[in-house]
């Protein structure tokens, strides 16, 4: 018989089996947590359940051989599907046409028309924000929408519900409680460097969003770099600041304003000439900032929604709420 | 038979991709934990948009913006893999939103984020 080493359990081998049986941590000593204060309620599901006793040792592993031999199984299973699977995808990468070469299959005649008749045609400089949001405006609209609707359902999912907004109940106050421990308490050297950053954050967002169709850019690029600056002064100053420009009324607002004007915008090209999708809006000169007929207006909408949900997506996650 | 030089030298970005997928699947496959359930997800999203914009590269090329007036189709890369990766990348952060908001609802109900331990209270549940 092997005898196990002194020091096997920090070796990478008994790491290994840690990680193996789940249960190691890599940043188990490096952290402080803080946990929040317990709250129990007599209707909490968890209490409810603890307090049934319905045979624990069925599902445990440690006591349950079966269980624990399928376990093993399903680990060794797992890993040879993936290693069949990885064979299999590279098997088929081999057969795939050579890299970065200009006669593949993949640039055809779509992506020569785009490129060659897009000045004509988009009058955007940036070929790829004419493709996106002139020839494929509809797929554009499309993803800002499922940005949308994305907002909404996690809304659904983690916003106070009427019976949350009393201060008493018991879900209202562990949130309460754990953005009191992780909000920073007017930590003077972040509020300083965000006096600095936050500006000049906002106007290259802008400067992205409306040099989109002349540089490398656009509204999702933009809309993201805006709504990294709400976050930034959310996390500095606190709600009580934000809120003063930013609600969740703001939200509503500049969400379904810019999506109907996307919308519109794009509808308008149907009734102006079905078969050309001809719009009469002149397209400029190419180069200048105001050229390119629509483009610029669905960037600035495609911005603004963009914006706006990751600031949502943020403060949702943090608080529950606006 | 598999040919090891071309996997590294005229398809690495492609060789590259594919293991990352793998990596991705089995991180899906392993962990027990939600959190890390979601990573293995957006490893195998970073794997398809490494694949895609691979795909739309052409050695020699200039990224797809106008530059002194050439209109010549041969002298950019192709500009449609990277507004599908576009797609992607909106697609992917929309999910991981989703997923992410439903492990703190299963949080807040089960105070675990194991699958094994939520799919067993669950069924507790069920039997009472």
């Amino acid at each position: 018989m092997s005898r196990i080493r002194d020091n096997y359990k920090t070796s990478p081998a008994g790491r290994f089996e840690a990680w193996y049986k789940d249960g190691y941590d890599p940043m188990d000593d490096c952290m402080d947590i803080h946990k929040p204060a317990e709250v129990s309620e007599e209707n909490d599901v968890a209490d409810v359940i603890a307090g049934l006793d319905l045979g624990d040792t069925v599902y445990d592993r440690t006591t349950n051989k079966a269980l624990r031999i399928s376990g093993h199984i399903y680990k060794i299973l797992s890993v040879v599907l993936c290693v069949v699977m990885i064979g299999a995808l590279i098997w088929m990468v081999q057969y795939l046409p050579p890299f970065g070469q200009p006669d593949n299959p993949v640039n055809n005649e779509v992506s020569e028309r785009y490129i060659g008749s897009g000045i004509q045609e988009t009058g955007a400089v940036n070929f790829v924000t004419g493709m996106i949001l002139d020839y494929r405006a509809f797929d554009t609209f499309g993803e800002s929408c499922v940005l949308f609707i994305a907002t909404i359902c996690v809304q659904i999912l983690l916003r106070y519900d009427e019976a949350e907004k009393d201060p008493a109940n018991v879900r209202r106050r562990q949130k309460a409680a754990t953005d009191r421990i992780y909000e920073p308490k007017n930590d003077i050297i972040l509020q300083k460097v965000s006096v600095i950053l936050v500006p000049l954050l906002f106007i290259f967002g802008i400067y992205i969003i409306l040099n989109g169709h002349l540089s490398p850019g656009g509204g999702f690029s933009g809309g993201a770099v805006i709504g990294a600056g709400l976050i930034l002064y959310l996390c500095s100053f606190g709600y009580a600041k934000t809120e003063r420009f930013f609600t969740v009324r703001t939200f509503r607002i500049i969400s379904l304003a810019a999506l109907i004007t996307y919308c519109l915008a794009k509808s308008y090209s149907f009734y102006t000439g079905a078969n050309h999708l001809e719009s009469h809006i002149p397209l400029g000169t190419p180069g200048a900032i105001l050229s390119s007929g629509l483009i610029l207006v669905l960037n600035i909408c495609v911005g603004s929604v963009v914006a706006c949900t990751m600031y949502a997506f943020y403060t949702l996650f943090r608080k529950g709420d606006f | 038979m598999l040919d090891i030089e071309v996997l590294f030298t005229s398809h690495l970005e492609e060789t590259v991709a594919m293991i990352l997928f793998g990596i991705g699947f089995s991180l899906l496959l392993l962990n027990r934990n939600l959190i890390k359930k979601i990573m293995g997800l957006n490893i195998m999203d970073t794997a398809v948009y490494l694949f895609l914009t691979a795909k739309g590269y052409i050695y020699g090329r200039m990224v797809p913006i106008l530059t002194d007036g050439i209109t010549d189709p041969n002298a950019y890369t192709n500009p449609i893999p990277d507004g599908l990766v576009l797609t992607g990348i909106v697609v992917s952060v929309s999910v991981s939103a989703l997923l992410l908001s439903l492990t703190i609802r299963l949080y807040d109900r089960y105070h675990t984020l194991d699958l094994d331990k939520i799919i067993m209270e669950w069924r507790k549940e069920e039997d009472a």
